[in-house]
């Protein structure tokens, strides 16, 4: 179908990719894994027509091309499904659909409103989604607007669709369906090249995996014939060892214990307790509630009732600066809205919870304020060419130790990490863990929010299973397992005791 | 790549000096007074006005704010301590409470923002109206004048400190204190995160509130200090005084580098951004261009400078 051959790119001097193979066949789920700056992107964006090549060849369907613009790549068949939706909330599900290229009566520019919402239902009953095509876009979960863009792809004849970490923001069921239409669609004869970090995602879906390091070509495996741990070490060029590095903390006294918090239509009748030097996640789908719960804790949203009590005592935390004061940290689900100013450089971005540390009435030190980045950069192996570094300019993973760092510098004693290693490569995600058992070692309480139930059931002692806003299970690390966690997650009622 | 963004920032912060050694050089090959010691300060005591005005917009704007209600902060502050010295308060108490209205009546304007979450462009809006209106009802639309000679009062518009304009020194040292906050303390700091990103603000515990309120307070106080400058000038306060000065004052910020959107910008382009102007205004009249045609001119240089920086950052 598609044959990408010594393909090489360099920006300003600097090689992303070094001769690197691409082959893609009719009909097949074709995974696309390395590390983040390994060239996925760059080379995707040579296939899609959005950067040209430095050499190298191009063959589609036995002919060579030279895309130079994202429509010719478009007129033979590749589409991409990025990251971000294209999805416009206030237009109509129709309307998403035919933008660009609606029908009109004859050349009026009247739109034929009823046929395209007629075309619409059609296209997208197929695909196995039953909306009214009339409603606002924003009204479909982003697993419903994905298929959308899915339809979008399939309705300019696209025969190759590129997909990059479509699943980053979609629930487990949601998931399910994504893979369920993908599965349908490579009946037919449609290739789809997938991009992700998720490893029991690509296992699950795909038939063949091509793996980049450092912009050069590492190898093509069959899923079927590759392993979780050869695909890892191929990855990052070395042994990675134990996915999640082993803990020894103690677990101590309580540091939070919290009673019947509730806030209207987020969560209700939430209560837990958190021990110094315990790792308790909150596991659930999207939107059961999780993150409103810790951003209450945080003081960022108001709770409408229940009791905190922070070292036995009764506090009330209404404001994120009162949080930071007892000592609570916060590493923010979206690092880019929430947890940096991009703009910042490195080193501001650290500083930005510490400027109790750093300045004196008032004045910032410089010294001070290099000391603690220096202090960071070590402890967290953050890699960036120096304190002037913007942070926009930094790894996915990098970026995320950053919003760490910042934390780190409070000395928390309770730290609450919302989905802390999401669009992260494992290599980083490793790294990640080991901070958060250090912590935890240290007497650290931790409370992490996460939806990779592997990740969940390999770092917490003890789990919380949230459904609609309420807690629906408390499973200590012998009783875990993703069925479980699953089961309570979608809302099951209480399992028979097992012996 | 990180080389890249470095260079292009720093080719971005020198752009406006470019472009003011570019516009001095046209206007003094064209006109042979333009490069004369009494004229050159004679454009900076012209320039120190909005420049004030500008370094407080500047803050403002770095927060992701606009104010739209300088112009009328600077009429009611002016009318108000002219009615007191009219009246024969103390000037120097006058001076300072005229200074104190400024900066409560942005205070207000800030707690309406912050307090009331109400868009700074619409907030504003509606208290230039409102101050613009106060300073009518107080001036009953007439100048206010007979406001004595104290000495302090008339130097501070028509003063030298050796041969330098006193309205200019008043630039210079403000624009000194204001640069150093910026730049070296923690709330210079928190200024430029509130602008780069709120939320993120918000949730590393900075109070974005308390900064927004003090941005806005700063900007009324600054405006209300040009307005003292402007009053003394005149030997009167003139109740439609200050009109379209929150346009210049934008327009020396932007001209300066200074994104509207926020988190990016630094002060020294807004006095070079302030001096653009000026020179711009001296340079028009001395080479002869009708007045009205002037604004012609002033509006273009704005709008290619912000054409070219858009050029640049896309």
């Amino acid at each position: 179908m598609i044959k990408m051959t010594d393909i090489s790119k360099s920006f300003s001097g600097n090689k992303v990719l070094k001769n690197v193979h691409f082959a893609l066949e009719k009909g097949e789920i074709h995974a696309l894994m390395g590390e983040n700056g390994a060239g996925k992107s760059t080379l995707m964006k040579i296939m899609s027509g959005i950067y040209t090549r430095d050499s190298g060849t191009v063959e589609v369907k036995g002919e060579q091309v030279n895309f130079t613009s994202p429509k010719q790549a478009e007129e033979v068949g590749i589409a991409v499904i990025h990251q971000e939706l294209n999805i416009l909330p206030y237009l109509s599900i129709a309307e998403n659909l035919f933008l660009g290229r609606e029908e009109t009566f004859g050349r009026t520019g009247v739109l034929r409103t009823k046929q395209m919402e007629k075309k619409t239902r059609k296209i997208l009953l197929d695909l196995g989604l039953n909306v009214d095509p009339a409603d606002p876009a924003s009204s479909l979960s982003v697993g419903k607007q994905q298929i959308v863009e899915i339809a979008k792809a399939l309705s300019v004849d696209a025969e190759v669709i590129i997909m990059d970490e479509p699943t980053a923001a979609l629930t487990d069921r949601e998931i399910d369906n994504l893979f369920k239409t993908i599965r349908e669609l490579q009946k037919r004869g449609v290739s789809f090249i997938y991009i992700s970090h998720r490893m029991e995602e690509i296992f699950s879906l795909c038939d063949r995996i091509t793996i980049l390091r450092d912009g050069e070509f590492v190898g093509e495996r069959k899923i079927s014939e590759t392993s979780f741990d050869e695909i890892v070490q191929m990855m990052v060029g070395r042994e990675l060892g134990e996915r999640f590095p082993e803990r020894k903390s103690e677990i101590g006294e309580i540091k939070l214990a919290v009673k019947g918090l509730s806030r209207k239509n987020c969560f209700e009748d939430i209560s837990f307790e958190l021990r110094k030097g315990e790792v308790l996640s909150i596991a659930g789908l999207m939107g059961a509630g999780r993150t409103e719960v810790a951003q209450s804790l945080f003081g960022y949203k108001k709770l409408d009732g229940g009791i905190i009590e922070f070292d036995g005592k009764q506090v009330k935390i209404d404001t994120p600066k009162k949080a930071k004061e007892m000592g609570i940290g916060y590493v923010t689900e979206d690092r880019k809205s929430e947890g940096l100013v991009v703009d910042f450089t490195v080193e501001e971005n650290v500083s930005m919870t510490n400027f109790a540390a750093i300045s004196k009435n008032g004045l910032i030190s410089k010294d001070k304020e290099r000391q603690l980045f220096d202090t960071m950069v070590q402890r967290l192996g953050i890699r960036t060419s120096g304190p002037h570094q913007p942070a926009k300019s930094l790894s996915g993973g990098n970026q995320q130790k950053v919003v760490i760092a910042k934390w780190l510098g409070i000395e928390p004693e309770l730290l609450i990490l919302d989905e802390p290693t999401r669009g992260v490569d494992v290599g980083a995600k490793k790294e990640i863990y080991s901070i958060i058992n250090q912590l935890a070692e240290r007497g650290v309480a931790i409370l992490m929010i996460s939806s990779e139930l592997p990740e969940v059931i390999g770092m917490a002692d003890r789990v919380l299973v949230m459904h609609e806003g309420k807690i629906t299970a408390d499973l200590p690390k012998k009783e875990m397992t993703q069925e479980r966690i699953m089961h309570f997650a979608t809302g099951g009622g209480k399992l028979a005791v097992e012996d | 790549m990180q080389l890249k963004t470095k260079n292009q920032s720093v080719l971005q912060k020198i752009a406006p000096f470019i472009g003011l050694i570019l516009i001095v050089a046209i206007i003094s090959i064209s006109n042979t007074d333009f490069l004369t010691v009494s004229n050159l300060m004679n454009v900076l005591r012209q320039v120190s006005i909005n420049a004030l005005i500008a370094f407080g917009m500047t803050f403002v704007i770095l927060t992701g704010g606009i104010d739209l209600s300088v112009g009328s902060t600077l009429a009611l502050t002016g009318a108000v301590t002219a009615g007191m010295m009219a009246s024969g308060i103390d000037p120097i108490l006058a001076m300072l409470l005229g200074l104190l209205l400024g900066a409560i009546l942005g205070a207000v304007n800030g707690i309406i923002i912050a307090k009331g979450k109400v868009a700074p462009f619409i907030a504003t809006l509606a208290t230039m109206t409102i101050y613009r209106g106060l300073t009518l009802v107080y001036t009953d639309g007439r100048p206010i004048s007979g406001l004595g000679d104290s000495m302090t009062f008339q130097l501070l518009g028509k003063g030298y400190f050796f041969w330098i304009p006193i309205p200019v020194v008043t630039m210079i040292v403000s624009f000194g204190i204001l640069y150093f906050i910026l730049k070296k303390t923690t709330f210079g700091r928190r200024v430029y995160a509130v602008g780069g990103n709120e939320e993120a603000s918000i949730l590393s515990g900075i109070n974005t509130d308390r900064i927004k309120i003090y941005v806005y307070s700063l900007l009324g106080l600054l405006a209300a200090l040009a307005s003292l400058i402007l009053t003394s000038r005149l030997n009167s306060a003139q109740p439609t005084a200050g009109e379209m000065f929150e346009l210049d004052a934008i327009a020396a910020v932007v001209l300066g580098g200074t994104s509207l959107t926020g988190g990016r910008g630094w002060i020294v382009g807004t006095l070079i951004g302030a001096l653009i102007i000026g020179v711009l205004n001296n340079g028009l009249n001395l080479m002869g261009v009708p007045s009205f045609f002037q604004q012609v001119v002033k509006g273009a240089v704005i709008l290619l400078a912000v054409l070219l920086d858009r050029k640049k950052t896309a």
